[in-house]
């Protein structure tokens, strides 16, 4: 192999998440336009933009629970574009949805079960709960409460214990922020920045709230009626003025 | 120009929650106003209020100087407000033409047009919406820009005064944005108010003369764009509430 060659093959293996001329939508409504962007392996990076843009339904592409009309996308150099969500799963990429659509009628414990449920390894399955519940102390002390019964902010925190509970190399996180106290917001954000350190692990968050986007991820791209029209260090997005007129069109 | 709708302290509850609180705004006869806001700040639920879709639980709404609260969706049409869906509807099964000659047969002038005036009527605003080549096709055969196109056929068929569109451009083209732009700019033209939901903020920015911004079911702001985009509660909705602090704090612009 020629060292040219080699160098190409290390720059790969550091991506994580490579998405190229990607088009999707729902039935005939296209929502995303030739969207191309990278999430480098152990890197946290944000999606941001005004609602309707299309960021969710991005992340539920990569999920396999959208199928994209055009493009490809790739995770840790394989192709994953036409894969269904158990099998993305599989090569370690996790979601966690907006709204945290948490089994309602379940408990806490359960529902973390469930984030597991093509691990067969029971003993992994426990160590990972108690890896969770360490996180999360909150989470270990309600583990037989029923999820719908739970405020917002410990439905949150559930749910985000359920995404990691298949122990994902990328997380897919959909409005960290929705709905929730601030203070409540600054504790998530905590704990998010406290298992990317941990772990290594690479993040993809969408996030209205710049601030609380840019406060986890150090790269970001805005997205505009399914387009990206703006990408960059988050420090520098979150100083270029144009941000604002392009979450509010003018 | 004259007050075409009067909205005064209007509220809309679905349980406990307040999707339209109090709303109160005037819109004048020739306006486009654009309706925005964050998912579920009431947008819809507004324009579900104003077609008589729901009934305003309180306040006063007046078109034209007469009360329309309580009135049926059918009757407020034939005074003269139409509306499109965020979900299209189309009358499935009937071509594009037939499916505007119904709205050309039942709106304000339809008791005085013959099926022969109604076809005509429909072919008009057929050619003003540029599906005119597609009259004979079934809806369902229809892309979907198409489609929304005939969304707005059908509403303009009713000959509205005021035409209230729900996200027409959604899932479009930037080409078929544009060209979605140039026929609602033409609607407006003939002396059609028009009230625009829409998420595509460079289109509504561009083509409102005043936007209404609503969050959490309140009206947040009103005023022309160049007001609304630098309005710091309006900032604040979307972009959160730090970035505006901060930006405050370091002098930025």
């Amino acid at each position: 192999m020629s060292p040219a060659v080699r160098s190409l093959e290390v720059v790969k293996a550091r991506m994580a998440l490579e998405i190229a001329g990607l088009y999707a939508g729902y039935n005939e409504i296209n929502i995303l336009w030739d969207i191309h962007l990278t999430v480098k392996e152990g890197k946290c990076v944000a999606l941001v933009g005004s609602n309707g843009g299309g960021k969710s339904t991005l992340l539920k592409t990569i999920a396999g629970l959208v199928k994209p009309s055009r493009g490809n996308i790739h995770f840790d150099g394989a192709d994953i574009t036409n894969l269904k969500s158990p099998q993305i799963v599989k090569h370690g990429i996790s979601l966690i949805p907006e709204g945290y659509k948490l089994f309602r009628g379940m408990t806490v414990h359960e529902n973390l079960l469930l984030g597991a449920y093509q691990i067969k390894d029971r003993k992994l399955i426990l160590d990972q709960i108690e890896k969770i519940y360490e996180i999360f102390p909150e989470m270990k002390e309600r583990q037989k409460q029923l999820a719908g019964t739970m405020s917002g902010g410990q439905q949150q925190m559930c749910s985000i214990g359920r995404g990691l509970m298949s122990n994902p190399k990328l997380l897919l996180i959909d409005e960290l922020s929705l709905g929730l106290a601030p203070l409540l917001v600054e504790l998530l954000v905590k704990k998010i920045n406290e298992i990317h350190k941990k772990t290594n692990m690479s993040i993809l968050l969408v996030e209205q709230d710049v601030e609380t986007a840019f406060s986890i991820a150090d790269y970001g791209y805005v997205i505009e009626s399914g387009h990206v029209t703006l990408q960059g260090k988050a420090k520098d997005l979150l100083e270029n003025p144009t941000i604002v007129s392009s979450y509010l069109g003018l | 120009m004259d007050v075409l709708l009067e909205v005064e302290n209007v509220s809309k509850f679905f349980g406990g929650l307040g999707a339209n609180q109090n709303l109160t705004f005037n819109i004048e006869g020739g306006e486009i106003i654009g309706l925005i806001g964050p998912n579920g700040s009431g947008k819809t639920t507004l324009i579900n209020v104003i077609t008589g879709n729901y009934t305003a639980d309180s306040g006063r709404i007046r078109f034209i100087g007469r009360d329309i609260v309580g009135l049926t969706p059918y009757v407020i049409n034939r005074l003269g407000i139409a509306r499109t869906y965020q979900v299209v509807q189309p009358f499935v099964g009937m071509s594009v033409l037939e499916n505007v000659a119904t709205g050309a047969l039942f709106g304000r002038s339809g008791k005085n047009r013959t099926l022969k005036a109604g076809l005509e009527k429909a072919n008009e605003v057929l050619a003003l919406c540029r599906i005119v080549d597609k009259r004979n096709e079934l809806v369902e055969n229809l892309t979907i820009a198409d489609v929304k196109r005939l969304e707005i056929a059908k509403a303009m068929a009713t000959d509205p005064h005021l035409l209230l569109l729900d996200e027409v451009m959604a899932g479009l083209s930037p080409k078929e944005i544009d060209d979605a732009l140039e026929i609602i700019a033409k609607i407006n033209k003939m002396g059609v108010t028009l009230l625009v939901v829409e998420h595509v903020m460079k289109a509504v920015m561009a083509i409102s003369h005043r936007v209404i911004v609503l969050h959490q079911g309140k009206l947040m702001a009103i005023g022309n764009p160049e007001a609304i985009v630098k309005d710091e509660q309006v900032i604040k909705a979307y972009l959160g509430e730090k970035y505006v602090t901060r930006r405050k704090k370091s002098g930025g612009s």
